[in-house]
C-alpha cells in the first residue's frame, strides 16, 4: 500500500505559512519556554493535586447526557409520521438498499429465483482478473486471481463476495458524492473551508457513537451498514480530489483560459483530466477505508467477513479470526495493487510500443471472450457457482489449517512470552504512563487548560491556540474533562512511541532498498487487518489495561509513520548525502546531522498521522481496558441509558482530533517557514 | 518498480488465460447444472406449502453470546423443519435489537437479561413489543475468582474475607488496591457502589468486552495468578474454567434500588422472551411455538459447547441436540 498515506498527508495546512509567529520573546527560545511551562505545571500540580478535577463516575451520567438521550428517544417515538423520515430517510434508503442488492445479488447471495447469484465464483474470478488486466496490468490481474482463488480455499468464498458487495457499494455511493464535492472544494477556497471541519468530524467521530441511531434511520439492512461505511470512506475521495485539483500548475489553467476556454472547458478539458492520477490515489484510500468499516458494520448485521471475526470473538477462536482477518488483508491488498496499477495505466501505455497498441484491441477482445465464457460456465455449471469443500472440514480446503497455525503461534506466544510482556507492561505504565496521567488528570482543569493553550501558542501559533482554547472548553461542557484526560495521556504516549519506533524503522528503511521491500508488505497487513483479530493474545499477553490500549494503538498507527519518515529520507537529495559521504560523515552523523534533519517535515507530518490513527483506536482500547472516552463510547452503544453519554465521549474524542491535529499542522507549517528563511 | 512496461508479459498472461479457461470449459461438461439436485439444499425448506403460507417469515435478532446462538440455532432449525417458516437471522447487538420491534425488523429475541429499561420504553410506551415468557432459564450475575485460588484459599469466596486478600489482586491498573474486573459494558453493573458499601479495598478496572474478561480469567487461571472480577451464568466458558462464585450478602427485593446505598447480591434474572406486537398478533404458529419453548441451563450449555468449543456450525449443532432431544421437542409441539 505505497500510497495508503496518501488520505491524510494531502490535507493542505489548515494556516498559510503566511502567518509566521508574530511574538519573537520565544520564538528564540521555544525549547526552554516548553520547559518553564512544564516545571509550572509540575509545580501547580504538587501543590493543588486532586482538586478542581471535574471528575465523573463511569457509572454516572449528567443532566446534558440525559438530553440526548430524550432527544432520542423523541425522535425514535416520532418516526411514523415524521416527514424527513417518510419522504427523505426511507428513498435514501430504497435507493442504496436496491444498489446493495444488485452487486449482492450478482456476486455474493442468491438472487433472481436461483439458489445462487448470477456469477459464480468461476464468473467473479475471471472478470476480477480481465477488469485487473483491462485497466491495470497482467502482474495485478494475476495476483488478484490467485487472491479470489483463495478465498474459496479458505472456505470464505460467499462471505468474501458479501464483503465485496457491501464494500463496491459504500464506495460507488461514495465516490458519486464525494469526487464533485472534491472538485467543488478545489475550485473554491469558501467551501473548502466549510467542508474542512465536517470532514475532520465525519473521520474522527467513532463510529461506535453512530451506529446505534443509524438503524432507526435506515433500519437494520444493506443501507445502513453501506452509510456507516460512507461516512469514514467519502472524506478520502473528497480531500485527495480537492488537493489534486489544487495542485494543478496555475500557468497550466492560466493557458487554458488565454485559450478562450470556457470554466467548464477547463475543468473538464484540463484540471479533472491533469489531476486525474491524484483522484485515482483518492479512490483507493476510500476503498481501503471502506474496508476498515467491516468488522464495525457487522455489528449492525452487515454480512461478510466481519460476521466471522466477531462469531470467533465470542468463542475466543484466534484462528478463525485471523483466517477471516486474512481475507480482509488479501483483499484490501487486492483493491489497493489494482487501484495503483490503474492510475499507472498512463504512463503504461506512453511506453508501449505501436506494434502492442495495434494489437491491445485483438487482446482484449480475446480476454473478454474468455471471461465470458468463464461467466457462462458459472452461471450454468453448480461446480463453478458454488466454490467446492472438501467433505468434513468447516473451513475450506486450506482455512483450518491457516486457522490452526494462526491458533499455535498465538498459544505459544501467550505461554512463553507472558513474562516479558507482563513486566514490560508494569515498568512501562509507573514510569511512563501513570505521571503523564496524574499530571493530566488530577491537575486542575484550569491549569491543564492554560498549560495547553499557551503550549499550543509556543509550538504553534496564535490559531492553533485558540482552536485548542475552543476545544477543551467543548470538552468541559460534554462533562467528561477527566475521562478525556485519561484518555490524552495514554493517545500521547502511544503517539510518542509511534514517533520512536517510525524514526527507528523509517531511517533504516529509508536507507535500505531491501528491508523496505521486506518490512513494506507487513505494515501493510498491520494497516488493514481488524484489530479485532488480535485483541484476544493482546490481552491474554499484557491484560486488561490501558498499556494494552496502547500496544494496540501502536501496531495500528507506526507502520503510517514509519512510511512517512522512510519516504522522507528517501526524498533527501542525493548530492546532499554524496556530498556529506565525500566529506567523511559516518553513518550515525549521516543519519543525525543530515538526513534526519533534512527529513524534519517528514517527521512532523508523521507526528501528525501518528496522533489521528492513534486517535482512531481510541475505543477499540475502551474494549481491552484502557477504560476512560473509549469505554464510554462502547457503553453507549451497548446500552440505551448510557447513549448520550456516549456521543459526549465521541464528541470530545473528536475535540481532542481537532486539537492535535491543528497543533501540529501549526508546528509543521511553521517548521516550513522555518527553512525558508 | 520492475512492473511497468512488460507488454510482451501481458500477452503471455492473456495467453494463458485464454487457454486455461478453454480447459476448464471443457472440463466442465457434463458438470451438474445450477438448480438440478445438487444445490437443493440451498433453497429454503418447506414443510408443506400450506404450513410454510401460514408461518411466513420470522425474523430472530441474533444478540452476540453463544448460548443466545444456541437457542436461536435449535428454534430457527424447528421453525424451518417443523413448522416450513422462513427464518431470518439478524445478528445484533441488544439495543439494536429492541429498536428493530419498533422498525418492524426484528420479530423476537430469545433470552433477554432483564433491560427493565427498554422494557419501558418499546412494552409500555410504544408498544411495539410483548413479554412472550421465561425460556426457563436463570441468569445469575455475580462475582468469581479462578478456581485455582478458591481450592487455595478456601475463605476467600466469601466477600466479607476479601479484604485479605486484596493485596494479592494488586495490578499496574488498580494502584494499591486490589484490581476487580468488570466486563462487558452491556450489563448494568453495582460493582461500584457496591465494592465501596461493602469497604473492600478494591478498584474496578473495566476490560470493556467480554472477550478481554474471558481472556482475562482463562490467562490468570492457566498461570496462576490472582483475578477477580464480575461473571455470570449460563455462559460457555465456565465449563472451560469453572470460574468459582463470591457471596455477597444475599439479594431481597428492593435492596438493589438505591445505588448509593446497594450492599447485596445481584438478583436472578428470569431470562425471557421478548417478540414484536406485530409477530404476536399474525396467528403464525411460529408465534405460538416460540411461546412453547423453554429448556433448561444444562440444554442450552450443550448446544453452546457444541458451537463454541466442538467448533460445530450452529445448524449442525441445533440438529444433533433435536435428534437427541426428541421427547423434549415433541413437547414443544402438542397442544
Amino acid at each position: 500500500m505505497a500510497v495508503l498515506e496518501a488520505a491524510k498527508t494531502t490535507r493542505p495546512p489548515a494556516a498559510p505559512p503566511a502567518t509566521a509567529p508574530t511574538g519573537p520573546v520565544w520564538a528564540a527560545h521555544r525549547g526552554a519556554v516548553v520547559a518553564g511551562v512544564v516545571a509550572v505545571w509540575v509545580a501547580l500540580w504538587a501543590l493543588l493535586r486532586n482538586r478542581f478535577t471535574l471528575t465523573l463516575d463511569t457509572a454516572s451520567t449528567t443532566d446534558l447526557h440525559l438530553r440526548i438521550n430524550e432527544i432520542r428517544d423523541s425522535i425514535d417515538a416520532g418516526r411514523n409520521s415524521n416527514p424527513l423520515f417518510l419522504y427523505v430517510f426511507n428513498e435514501i434508503r430504497l435507493v442504496i438498499d436496491a444498489l446493495t442488492n444488485a452487486i449482492s445479488g450478482l456476486i455474493a447471495q442468491p438472487a433472481f429465483g436461483r439458489p445462487v447469484p448470477l456469477l459464480g465464483w468461476l464468473g467473479v474470478v475471471a472478470v476480477v482478473m480481465f477488469v485487473a488486466w483491462a485497466l491495470g496490468n497482467g502482474r495485478v490481474s494475476l495476483l488478484a486471481g490467485a487472491v479470489f482463488v483463495f478465498f474459496g480455499l479458505q472456505g470464505l468464498w460467499t462471505q468474501a463476495m458479501d464483503t465485496l458487495a457491501l464494500t463496491l457499494a459504500a464506495v460507488l455511493v461514495s465516490l458519486l458524492i464525494g469526487i464533485p464535492l472534491g472538485v467543488w472544494a478545489g475550485l473554491s477556497d469558501r467551501v473548502n473551508r466549510v467542508l474542512t471541519p465536517v470532514l475532520d468530524f465525519m473521520q474522527t467521530m467513532p463510529t461506535f457513537v453512530y451506529l446505534a441511531p443509524l438503524t432507526l434511520f435506515f433500519l437494520i439492512g444493506p443501507a445502513s451498514a453501506v452509510i456507516a461505511t460512507l461516512i469514514y470512506a467519502a472524506p478520502p475521495a473528497i480531500r485527495i480530489t480537492a488537493h489534486g485539483i489544487r495542485s494543478v500548475a496555475p500557468a497550466t489553467v492560466e493557458a487554458s483560459v488565454a485559450l478562450g476556454s470556457t470554466p467548464r472547458q477547463t475543468l473538464f478539458g484540463v484540471l479533472i483530466p491533469v489531476a486525474r492520477r491524484t483522484i485515482v490515489l483518492g479512490i483507493n484510500q476510500t476503498i481501503m477505508a471502506a474496508l476498515s468499516m467491516v468488522t464495525i458494520a457487522a455489528l449492525i448485521d452487515a454480512p461478510g467477513l466481519g460476521q466471522n471475526v466477531l462469531k470467533a470473538l465470542q468463542t475466543l477462536d484466534v484462528g478463525t479470526a485471523f483466517n477471516a482477518g486474512l481475507s480482509i488483508v488479501l483483499m484490501a491488498i487486492v483493491l489497493d495493487r489494482v487501484t495503483t496499477a490503474m492510475s499507472e495505466r498512463v504512463e503504461v501505455a506512453r511506453l508501449m510500443t505501436p506494434q502492442a497498441i495495434a494489437r491491445r484491441p485483438y487482446l482484449l477482445g480475446a480476454g473478454a471472450l474468455a471471461t465470458l465464457v468463464c461467466v457462462y460456465l458459472s452461471y450454468t455449471f453448480a461446480n463453478y457457482a458454488v466454490f467446492p469443500k472438501p467433505e468434513g472440514s468447516s473451513l475450506g480446503y486450506v482455512g483450518d489449517d491457516v486457522a490452526r497455525v494462526a491458533d499455535s503461534v498465538t498459544t505459544w506466544t501467550q505461554t512463553n512470552l507472558t513474562f516479558l510482556t507482563q513486566s514490560w507492561k508494569d515498568v512501562s505504565t509507573a514510569w511512563i504512563l501513570d505521571p503523564v496521567e496524574h499530571l493530566l488528570v488530577e491537575s486542575p482543569w484550569f491549569v491543564v487548560f492554560a498549560v495547553a493553550v499557551l503550549l499550543s501558542l509556543v509550538i504553534g501559533n496564535l490559531r492553533a491556540a485558540v482552536t485548542t482554547a475552543v476545544c477543551l472548553a467543548v470538552v468541559i461542557g460534554t462533562g467528561l474533562w477527566s475521562d478525556t484526560m485519561t484518555t490524552l495521556a495514554a493517545v500521547l504516549v502511544a503517539t510518542v512511541l509511534t514517533v520512536l519506533i517510525g524514526v527507528l524503522v523509517g531511517v533504516w528503511m529509508g536507507r535500505s532498498r531491501g528491508a523496505d521491500r521486506a518490512i513494506r508488505p507487513v505494515l501493510d497487513a498491520a494497516q488493514v487487518l481488524p484489530s479485532f483479530v488480535y485483541l484476544i493474545p493482546f490481552v491474554a499477553l499484557f491484560g486488561a489495561t490501558r498499556f494494552t490500549a496502547i500496544v494496540a494503538a501502536v501496531v495500528y498507527s507506526a507502520p503510517i509513520a514509519i512510511k512517512l519518515v522512510a519516504d522522507g529520507i528517501r526524498n533527501v537529495s542525493a548530492t546532499t548525502v554524496e556530498a556529506a559521504l565525500s566529506a567523511g560523515t559516518s553513518t550515525l552523523q549521516m543519519i543525525r546531522k543530515v538526513q534526519l534533519p533534512m527529513a524534519r517535515e517528514a517527521l512532523v507530518l508523521a507526528t501528525n498521522q501518528g496522533l489521528i490513527y492513534v486517535l482512531s483506536m481510541v475505543v477499540v482500547g475502551g474494549l481491552i481496558g484502557a477504560g476512560a472516552l473509549g469505554y464510554d463510547v462502547v457503553a453507549g452503544f451497548r446500552q440505551s441509558t448510557y447513549f448520550g453519554k456516549g456521543l459526549a465521549a465521541g464528541l470530545a474524542i473528536v475535540m481532542l482530533g481537532v486539537m492535535l491535529d491543528r497543533v501540529t499542522q501549526a508546528a509543521s507549517g511553521r517548521t516550513g517557514g522555518a527553512k525558508k528563511r | 518498480m520492475t512492473r511497468i512496461g512488460s507488454p510482451r508479459g501481458v500477452r503471455r498472461t492473456a495467453r494463458v488465460a485464454l487457454v486455461a479457461t478453454f480447459a476448464l470449459a471443457l472440463a466442465a461438461c457434463g458438470g451438474a447444472k445450477v438448480g438440478e439436485d445438487t444445490t437443493s439444499s440451498a433453497a429454503p425448506a418447506a414443510g408443506g406449502s400450506g404450513t410454510a403460507a401460514a408461518c411466513g417469515t420470522v425474523n430472530i435478532a441474533i444478540n452476540p453470546w453463544v448460548g443466545y446462538e444456541a437457542d436461536a440455532a435449535v428454534v430457527a432449525e424447528l421453525l424451518q423443519s417443523k413448522l416450513g417458516c422462513t427464518v431470518v437471522k439478524k445478528n445484533l447487538d441488544e439495543q439494536v435489537s429492541w429498536q428493530g420491534f419498533g422498525t418492524g425488523e426484528v420479530d423476537v429475541i430469545l433470552e433477554n437479561w432483564g433491560h427493565e429499561d427498554l422494557k419501558k420504553k418499546y412494552i409500555e410506551e410504544q408498544k411495539v413489543a410483548v413479554e412472550v415468557g421465561p425460556t426457563g432459564r436463570e441468569g445469575k450475575i455475580g462475582w468469581f475468582v479462578v478456581p485455582w485460588m478458591a481450592e487455595k484459599y478456601p475463605d476467600i469466596t466469601d466477600s466479607a474475607n476479601l479484604n485479605k486478600y486484596a493485596d494479592l489482586f494488586k495490578t499496574s491498573e488498580s494502584g494499591d488496591k486490589g484490581q476487580f474486573l468488570d466486563g462487558d459494558p452491556g450489563f448494568v453493573t453495582i460493582d461500584g457502589p457496591l465494592i465501596k458499601n461493602l469497604g473492600l479495598n478494591f478498584k474496578v478496572i473495566y476490560a470493556g468486552s467480554e472477550a478481554a474478561l474471558i481472556t482475562s480469567f482463562r490467562q490468570a487461571e492457566k498461570e496462576k495468578k490472582p483475578a477477580i472480577g464480575y461473571f455470570y451464568s449460563p455462559q460457555w466458558f465456565l465449563s472451560e474454567v469453572p470460574l468459582v462464585n463470591v457471596k455477597l450478602p444475599p439479594y431481597t427485593p428492593g435492596c438493589d434500588a438505591d445505588p448509593k446505598t446497594v450492599k447485596c447480591d445481584y438478583p436472578v434474572y428470569n431470562l425471557d422472551k421478548i417478540a414484536s406486537t406485530k409477530f404476536a398478533t399474525s396467528g403464525s404458529p411460529g408465534y405460538d411455538f416460540v411461546k412453547k419453548f423453554q429448556w433448561t441451563n444444562d440444554d442450552q450449555n450443550v448446544v453452546a459447547k457444541y458451537i463454541a468449543v466442538d467448533k460445530m456450525s450452529p445448524e449442525d449443532a441445533a440438529k444433533k441436540w433435536i435428534a437427541d432431544n426428541q421427547a423434549k421437542v415433541d413437547a414443544w409441539f402438542t397442544s
